[in-house]
């Protein structure tokens, strides 16, 4: 399995739609092929339309305010003593998180097909209400489907999406949460494929669905990249990329652009939720070598028993808690291109703390795991090492959680 | 050797009817019981399609979720399902039983395998839901290199230029998707138009057996008595769980939903 330079990793898959040979395709309802098609057409055709671009860029700047903020953490950095922490704080973004990027790209997509209607999954929240703020925005009308244990965890952002106008649609299946929420969307988008457009809330589901998310993503590491030419001059020698991976948008994204170079230049560390510590269930399954298995459309790692049943997951933070992961990291993880460990929730929050007791910065949980592993491998690392950690979402959706774990003082 | 499923469809030609179809889900509501239901029916039904639970259905509606869910957790197990086939297949060795589920489950067990153990307990014929053409062209070889049919899917969206490749590369009989749906949901669209796209089918190749499936209840079965068969899940899986919320045997209930839906065809 190799990875080619030169080539945007969202386009290195097949014809069938499959990263390294196994990753990916599309294992769908027969149903889903003629739309799917419909839509890989749309997109690969837009994708080099220099209008489209510029349209998206327009969007991108003026509505969701590019650049996000690329900043040193001094105090962190004196406190932990060794490489220079930086942070790529993509929680500036309009809403809170990445998401936007994927959920603006979506619904400009489906104003060009002519739908009037834009589903979505979301976990943390994140991706629904960036959907629902763009579809407010573009004139669509939004359903987002919502695990039920998501909905009572994450109330802040459930309250968000109804403002904006969105249907919130709750799900009781299985495990009550992400998993559960991107089966039931896929399932209205099978019973409505015709009027209505779907949005796939992470760089996962079948191949195009992955694709789409990775190219708006990508808009973080473009800006990373001129920034930190403008910082040091050049792409630093000693780079190191850290990121959570729950579906694997936020990291995706901030990766893409340092991709043909030298790993021992820039080297990408995806950091996936390895759940309570005295829990058997986590969300990592990079990380504990979980079996290849098709889940939402897609070959991919993913966490099952041996008859094939998906397994439930457990993370405290509702944007990890998801049992498989991108085909696109199945293939960074097999051509060795990043690498990928897990934090447990009692790990993020004490991430958490440190933060935001050094730094003006509120991660929410789920970067909250890649800072515990940035913080923990600095100390190890010389001076001249720039580590950036990717402050992907806010934690006011957490506050919840934070105060009944951490106490009000950390809220 | 000719496949079962093959005589089951001249057998009801020649009593000019189409087909029946039943779907029940192995292990619903326990493996003894989905046995027992399987033994009632069969002499009602002309081809028995049992389903394998997955947890992470992404085309299933409501009632075929529940009766899946509750399989799964009542512990049924890829090789009880083996197991259940071939205990029906002592007591009734002619009835054709078509297996439908998600890929993964075979991917897990392994193509091979799978199928080894499909032939060793009388599995006629395979549905994977999730698997479409062409990237099931490999695992369709393999079916019929061992005599068991790989049952093709078309639904209202499969293209006209697609919908030819498909039947030609199609075992006897085919699937097709009644509308846009999960299974269990309403019939949205009228039996006139289900069938006028049913023609289109078997205008292509009139040689395949062609079924319509989703959305076929006692009510709606009667108008699309002239497809060469009809599958009825979900109201069978809804009929197992309002049997057991009213405390009532799911054996007879079930077999006389199957009775009833057997007078409408005849
Ligand atoms: C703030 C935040 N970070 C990370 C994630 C994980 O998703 P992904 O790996 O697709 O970025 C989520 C998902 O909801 C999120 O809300």
């Amino acid at each position: 399995m190799k990875l080619k330079k030169r080539i945007p990793v969202i386009d290195q898959g097949d014809k069938q739609g499959f990263w390294g040979g196994k990753f990916g395709g599309n294992f769908v309802p027969e149903t889903l092929k003629k739309p799917i098609e419909d839509l890989e057409i749309l997109f690969n055709k837009l994708k080099k339309d220099k209008k489209f671009i510029n349209e998206r860029d327009k969007y991108f700047k003026n509505w969701v305010g590019s650049p996000t903020r690329f900043i040193k953490l001094e105090n962190l950095t004196k406190h932990v003593g060794g490489a220079q922490i930086w942070s790529k704080v993509v929680s500036d973004a309009n809403g809170g998180a990445h998401k936007i990027y994927n959920a603006t790209v979506h619904c400009l997509l489906a104003k060009r097909s002519g739908k009037k209607v834009i589903c979505g999954d979301t976990g943390a929240g994140y991706a629904g209400k960036m959907l629902s703020m763009a579809a407010k925005k573009f004139g669509l009308k939004c359903k987002i489907f919502m695990g039920a244990k998501d909905i009572r965890r994450q109330q802040p952002n459930v309250r968000a999406m109804k403002k904006n106008g969105a249907e919130v649609i709750p799900v009781y299946s299985g495990s009550q949460t992400l998993v559960d929420a991107v089966s039931e969307c896929m399932r209205y988008w099978v019973a409505n494929c015709d009027k209505v457009a779907m949005c796939v809330g992470s760089t996962v589901g079948p191949a195009v669905f992955v694709r789409i998310c990775g190219w708006s993503t990508s808009q973080i590491s473009r800006e990373l990249k001129t920034q930190l030419v403008d910082e040091f001059g050049s792409v630093p020698k000693k780079l190191k990329l850290y990121n959570c991976v729950g579906g694997g948008s936020s990291s995706f994204g901030f990766w893409n652009e340092f991709m043909d170079y030298d790993k021992k230049q820039c080297e990408f560390i995806g950091v996936e939720a390895g759940g309570p510590t005295k829990s058997k269930k986590h969300a990592a399954p990079l990380t504990y070598g979980s079996k290849i298995g098709i889940l939402h459309g897609a070959a991919q790692y993913v966490n099952q028993n041996t008859d094939g049943q998906i397994e439930e997951t457990e993370s405290i933070s509702a944007g990890l808690d998801y049992p498989g992961i991108s085909p696109l990291h199945c293939f960074l993880k097999d051509t060795k291109r990043a690498r990928y460990t897990a934090a447990s929730d009692e790990e993020a929050l004490n991430a958490y703390k440190l933060v935001t007791k050094f730094e003006k910065l509120r991660p929410s949980l789920e970067p909250s795991h890649a800072f515990s592993v940035a913080i923990a491998e600095s100390k190890r690392f010389s001076k001249d090492t720039i580590v950036v950690v990717n402050s992907c979402g806010d934690a006011y959706k957490d506050r919840g959680i934070i105060e009944k774990r951490l106490g009000k003082k950390y809220v | 050797m000719s496949n079962p499923i093959s005589h089951a469809f001249k057998k009801a030609k020649s009593e000019n009817r189409p087909a029946l179809l039943t779907y029940t889900v192995a292990g619903d509501s326990t493996k003894k019981q989905s046995l027992e239901i399987l033994k009632s029916i069969s002499k009602k039904v002309d081809i028995l399609e049992i389903g394998v639970p997955h947890n992470t259905p992404v085309a299933d509606g409501s009632q075929i979720q529940t009766s899946s869910y509750r399989a799964i957790k009542n512990g049924v197990k890829i090789n009880d399902i083996f197991k259940i086939v071939k205990d029906f297949k002592k007591f009734d060795k002619n009835k054709p039983v078509i297996l439908m589920g998600y890929y993964n489950m075979i991917f897990q067990y392994g193509e091979n395998e799978f199928l080894r153990k499909c032939k060793i307990s009388g599995v006629n014929g395979l549905i994977v839901v999730d698997l479409p053409w062409p990237e099931n062209k490999k695992f369709a070889s393999k079916c019929k290199n061992r005599s068991i049919f790989f049952i093709q899917l078309l639904s209202p969206t499969t293209t006209k230029n697609r919908l030819k490749k498909i039947i030609k590369d199609s075992h006897e009989m085919i699937y097709f998707i009644s509308m846009l749906s999960t299974t269990g949901g309403k019939l949205k669209v009228s039996s006139k138009e289900i069938l006028s796209n049913y023609d289109k089918i078997k205008k292509v190749n009139s040689k395949k057996n062609v079924v319509i499936g989703f959305g076929i209840t006692e009510k709606t079965i009667k108008s699309l008595k002239k497809a060469d068969g009809l599958v009825v899940g979900s109201a069978i899986c809804r009929e197992i769980t309002n049997s057991i919320k009213k405390r009532q045997n799911p054996v007879t209930n079930v077999y006389n939903v199957v009775n009833r839906l057997k007078k409408k065809i005849k």
